[in-house]
């Protein structure tokens, strides 16, 4: 059993992550945000972390489930949860911040709410006695930094994210309530900056890491979405960030499908990226593996600039290297050796 | 003795456990919210409404429906007052008291989502924003991002739908929700 | 033969409303052994007392049973009274028909008929009653007096100009406590080292007060009148009697560059140090921690890696190599006064409290808390009084001050109100007024809290005379936005969000009081609160006394408080210590354990389960010197009555007065077998 939880590739004493999580992938990464599906998929297989999708699981309700009445913003996360038990998991992967809110509050309210026990499975029609636990991304890649870090160490081609720096984007859903999510501070969060350290880069230090973006209003209020995305990426940019890191596929669609809308025309575009993407990056796989063709704001130019910054850094190395060899060797010379 | 009727802060706290006397009008809920700008009542006005059982204001207001559920302000507030669960249950009680006023594109927005879960199971978006645009007369909605979410491979024309839709019917039946 | 009165008391309505007393007295009038019985409306009263006094001689009384309220409440009232009129006073007892009776039930007649039978059952106690004397313990007039904060100072001179010693302790280098950093002081703004020092040099100069500072308390042993403290005076490396403050030593200290705690870490200081110019004693310490030598010393260099202040020093006064050493005094009673500290906002905290995350758990530098303020404004301060930037020196022209940061916040783990802190505030706002003219004050506040003598005045002054801006509702977010501070306010009052772009902002944190508070109440059997204040004997009627007899409590460390309240309360604690050492005896209730030699067996299991150590081995010797054998003994002077000695001897030896076997068994069998 021991073994089955240890991260391939982590050495014996570094961070331990569960390798096998039921998957719940929720309705964003199937459609508008597939290149969080696709990049997630290729750095749990290059992690050795296997993802077994919920057989036919369905909506969490979102925010208009709980929004418009509390038992169905219950009951139906639970139902997902009641698979994944039925699955025998112990464990459920949910990448999207939303759900991995919904989930986890499905989770407290049947722990917490008198009757809820009882009532949840009768509405679901399916046992369900609560076992399964819920991560996010976030949560396993933070976890994961160790192994991380060590593959790219290991890695043949220069990290191009070296160095560079990023604004890591919290958002609401990961973070808060602090009862529901509970796995990092909700004021001043750390573990996507743990996780962009890990890859190599620098994590700045900004002011609109846990404010809203909008979320869901991305369609039926659009304007609000931009002027609350206006002020995140602006803070970003006000603060040294090369580009923003998300972990929700709402906060990546407001601040990447809509950015022409909040920022000043001729403005540096600010790529948005998943934190999935970033990993991927730092591991050696490929912008198209990572779905990074998808994003709306251009990232070819980005990844470009920033593999020619890394090949400018190898070549001054290796230059600096030369030049040391060439005097040890003038030396060696004039001594007669 | 006639019965009294419960007051608006009796039936929140048995919907939600929350005591509205704990809210001392401090104001750091509204301070933070991110759609206070855009609304007449903001967290800490609600809260107020509660706790003086003004029931026809707080359901029937515009309001409780642009709050984002970012929930910020439970986050902040010093004495646990949870707006945002308060809130919830607000909009709960103004549908089925059949006064909610949600502003038209909200209210498209969430009537096309859960209905097209009721009959998918799960969300398929296009067939949701054509029922949104449908619901809200925001015909031209998103219509130049179209071709690039496809091209982008961001938009599947066919309906995802699950085996068990049934039982996500069964689900709205049991709670009593019709979108 | 047993003659008693039994006097049922109404007590206006909160007894006669439910127990029929008139019923009571003429149930219990014909109990055997009962000589008088009567009811009254009130018998604490005066003419309530005259009825038992002119009772007892008319009735040739030899017990008396007050049918009223607690012991608690009256119990000395009515044994004050029997002792005048002759009776002994123990021979009297309370029966409590009231919290035990008329407050928790409803039915008149199942009321009335329990009043009777607790009546009756405290009746035939009193038969098994027998006269008693108060005992006698000496007092030791010397007080100990723990902190030397303003409360501290003031508690010692009073003690001290009635005659008496004082030792006066004190666990940082100088005395002055919080006071000494204050800029000004509401509401007068008086300069606060001005009013304070002329009372520092007053407690050091005292022909009756022995002052030690950088010492703490290590133990107290005993009792009241009758404690031995351990006071551990900590390693100085500088001899008091040597040193003559001249500051050569500070001059050659080559580490300059440690955060100084008197400058709320605005400023430095060196490892050898005076905390500040005015300080009492003007003799500096040794910071051993960030001294060089010392660091040296723990790597375990062969060479001691400095010695400059030594050089420096003409008088010879430093010793690298003192210890703490250890100095026992007698003390007659103890007062409390540690004082507070100020809570922070950072991300590691005590457990039970939160710190602020939405305003930047402190690493914002522009962003300070009171007591950095009022260095900044001090003329002895970092900044000689000029209001300035930390982070680039440069004076604010928009300050926010935040009021209630933790204060009144229970999700923070803090549900109390400070108290001083809308004072303080003003002050700020106008201090930053006066030195910045065209500068912009804003508050946050939630309530304005300012119910002192002319604090309701000087707030307003704030506001009318100073315009400083008053924004009533609470800030949600401070960030740093590149050179200006970021807050996120509200204003409720007009309903509109409230953004500031500000040049610093000082946050009003909650008081709190001193780390290690707990440890020393533990050393002293005093209780705290959830809060860690010291608790009050009762929050009414006795606020300087704490519930352990001789340890009273003055200032802050009892609650948030501020200046003139601190010295009353710290008069109020000396006052009690004088009245304890007026007499040179002191009387205790004689309810204390006593062991009957006779038939004890000496097998100390008294002894061991004695919570309070008031139980020694006393030898037994024969006519002609010889021991042959022990016994117990009960020192009257630190028994405090619990019975737990009764309850456990083997040989029935022990007996609590007040509380014996044959008392407590004539409890029970009147309500067994009674009617």
């Amino acid at each position: 059993m021991t073994d089955e939880h240890t991260l391939a590739g982590a050495g014996a004493g570094e961070a331990r992550t569960p390798a096998r999580y039921a998957y719940y992938p929720g309705c964003s990464l199937h459609g508008t945000s597939r290149e969080f599906d696709e990049s997630l998929r290729a750095v749990a297989a290059a992690l050795g972390v296997s993802l077994t999708e919920i057989p036919d699981w369905s909506c969490c309700g979102a925010s208009s489930g709980h929004t418009t009445d509390h038992m169905l913003g219950v009951a139906l996360p639970a139902r997902n949860l009641a698979i994944a038990e039925e699955q025998g998991f112990d464990q459920v992967l949910a990448p999207c911040a939303a759900c991995y809110n919904r989930l986890s509050a499905a989770r407290l309210a049947v722990d917490t709410e008198a009757g809820f026990a009882e009532r949840v499975p009768e509405i679901i029609g399916r046992p369900f006695a609560n076992s399964v636990e819920v991560h996010n991304a976030v949560e396993l890649l933070r976890d994961a930094a160790p192994a991380i870090e060590e593959k790219v160490a290991a890695a043949l081609v220069p990290n191009p994210l070296d160095g560079v720096k990023l604004a890591a984007y919290y958002g609401c859903l990961l973070v808060r309530p602090f009862e529901v999510c509970g796995y990092d501070d909700p004021e001043r969060p750390t573990s996507m900056d743990e996780v962009i350290a890990a890859c190599g880069a620098e994590p700045v230090d900004w002011n609109m890491k846990v404010e809203c973006c909008g979320g869901s209003f991305s369609v039926s209020r659009t304007a609000s979405v931009v002027r609350l995305g206006r002020s995140i990426i602006e803070d970003a940019r006000a603060n040294g960030a090369e580009a923003i890191v998300v972990a929700c596929p709402l906060c990546h669609s407001n601040l990447d499908l809509r950015q022409k809308a909040m920022v000043q025309r001729g403005s540096r575009p600010m790529p948005v990226l998943f934190v999935t993407q970033l990993v991927g990056l730092a591991l050696g796989l490929t912008p198209v593996e990572l779905g990074m063709p998808r994003h709306f704001v251009n990232t070819e130019p980005f990844l470009a600039d920033l593999v020619q910054r890394a090949a400018e850094r190898v070549a001054a190395e290796q230059k600096v290297k030369e030049e040391a060899a060439a005097k040890a060797a003038a030396r060696r010379e004039k001594a007669g050796v | 003795m006639s019965a009294h009727p419960r007051t608006l802060a009796a039936e929140i706290h048995d919907a939600t456990g929350v005591n509205a006397a704990t809210c001392y009008q401090c104001g750091k809920c509204s301070a933070g919210c991110p759609m206070a700008s855009e609304s007449d009542l903001r967290p800490h006005n609600v809260m107020r409404l509660v706790i003086q059982d003004r029931r026809d204001k707080a359901l029937s207001d515009q309001s409780i429906w642009l709050c984002l559920t970012c929930e910020t302000c439970s986050a902040r507030c010093p004495n646990a007052c949870d707006p945002a669960r308060v809130i919830d249950a607000l909009r709960e009680m103004s549908l089925d008291a059949g006064v909610a006023d949600l502003p038209r594109t909200i209210g498209a927005f969430h009537k096309a989502f859960l209905e097209q879960i009721r009959s998918n199971g799960r969300l398929h978006e296009m067939g949701m924003v054509m029922e949104y645009k449908l619901r809200s007369g925001e015909l031209m909605k998103d219509v130049a991002n179209a071709p690039g979410m496809l091209s982008r491979g961001k938009l599947s024309l066919r309906a995802d739908r699950i085996d068990g839709v049934d039982e996500i019917k069964r689900i709205f039946e049991k709670c009593g929700v019709t979108p | 033969m047993s003659r008693i009165g039994v006097f049922v008391c109404h007590c206006g309505e909160n007894i006669a409303r439910t127990v029929d007393v008139a019923a009571v007295a003429e149930a219990i009038k014909d109990h055997p052994g009962v000589a008088f019985a009567t009811d009254y409306k009130y018998m604490c009263s005066d003419p309530g007392q005259t009825m038992v006094k002119e009772a007892i001689e008319e009735h040739k009384l030899t017990g008396v049973v007050i049918a009223a309220c607690s012991p608690h409440m009256h119990e000395r009232t009515f044994r004050r009274a029997c002792d005048q009129a002759g009776l002994n006073k123990y021979m009297c007892e309370m029966a409590n028909i009231r919290e035990h009776c008329s407050w928790i039930h409803e039915d008149r007649a199942d009321a009335t008929a329990k009043a009777i039978d607790i009546a009756r059952t405290i009746v035939e106690k009193v038969k098994h009653n027998k006269p008693l004397e108060s005992i006698r313990i000496p007092v030791t007039k010397r007080a100990l007096v723990i902190g030397g904060g303003i409360a501290g100072i003031q508690a010692a001179l009073d003690i001290a100009d009635g005659g008496h010693q004082v030792v006066l302790i004190e666990k940082e280098a100088s005395i002055g406590g919080h006071m000494s950093q204050l800029s000004e002081t509401f509401p007068t703004l008086d300069c606060s080292q001005c009013i304070l020092t002329p009372r520092m040099v007053e407690a050091y100069q005292h022909p009756n007060i022995t002052l030690h500072t950088w010492s703490e308390v290590e133990k107290v042993d005993g009792y009241i009148g009758n404690f031995e403290v351990t006071i551990r005076k900590k390693a100085r490396s500088v001899n008091e009697d040597l040193c003559n403050g001249c500051g050569d030593c500070q001059a050659a200290c080559p580490a300059k560059r440690i955060p100084s705690e008197f400058e709320a870490g605005l400023g430095m200081r060196t490892a050898i140090y005076v905390p500040f110019p005015q300080a009492v004693p003007n003799i500096p310490v040794l910071d051993r921690q960030n001294c060089t030598l010392y660091k040296g010393r723990r790597k375990g260099l062969a060479k001691d890696a400095c010695g400059k202040c030594k050089e420096a020093c003409l008088k010879g006064a430093i010793d690298y190599d003192t210890e703490d050493t250890f100095i026992k005094e007698d003390i007659g009673a103890i007062v409390v006064a540690t004082g507070f500290q100020l809570y922070s906002i950072g991300r590691e905290q005590p457990e039970g409290l939160k710190g602020y995350g939405e305003y930047g758990y402190g690493e914002v530098p522009d962003v300070i808390d009171g007591l950095q303020f009022e260095r900044l404004a001090s003329a002895s301060g970092p900044t000689a009084g000029a209001i300035l930037r930390p982070s680039d020196g440069k004076e604010p022209t928009t300050v926010v001050f935040v009021h209630c940061v933790g204060s009144r916040d229970p999700e923070k783990g803090m549900k109390y109100c400070s108290k001083i802190c809308c004072m303080y505030n003003a002050k700020h706002a106008m201090l930053y007024k006066h030195k910045v003219h065209e500068g912009r004050a804003v508050a946050f506040y939630m309530d304005i809290r300012a119910a002192g003598k002319g604090y309701d005045e000087f707030s307003r002054r704030a506001i009318e005379e100073d315009q400083a801006e008053y924004i009533r509702g609470r800030v949600s977010r401070i960030y740093r936005d590149g050179g200006k501070v970021k807050v996120w306010g509200y204003d409720t009052l007009s309903q509109e969000q409230v953004v500031i772009d500000a040049d610093m902002v000082v946050l009003a944190t909650a008081i709190r009081p001193q780390p290690g508070v707990e440890q020393l109440a533990q050393t002293l059997s005093i209780s705290y609160d959830e809060n860690g204040f010291i608790n009050e004997a009762h929050p009414k009627l006795r606020p300087v006394e704490t519930n352990t007899a001789g340890v009273f409590v003055a200032g802050a460390c009892q609650a948030p408080r501020d200046i003139p309240d601190s010295v009353a309360m710290a008069s109020a604690a000396g006052a009690k210590v004088m009245s304890l050492f007026s007499a040179d005896e002191l009387e205790r209730e004689p309810a204390v354990a006593v062991v009957n030699e006779n038939t004890c067996i000496g097998c100390m299991n008294c002894a061991n389960v004695c919570a309070y150590g008031a139980i020694e081995q006393r030898e037994i010797c024969t006519v002609d010197g010889q021991v042959c054998g022990h016994v117990a003994y009960v020192n009257p002077g630190v028994c405090q009555g619990c019975g737990t000695c009764q309850a456990v001897c083997l040989s029935k030896s022990v007996e609590l007065q007040t509380f014996t076997d044959e008392q407590v068994y004539s409890e029970i069998n009147a309500l067994c077998f009674w009617e």
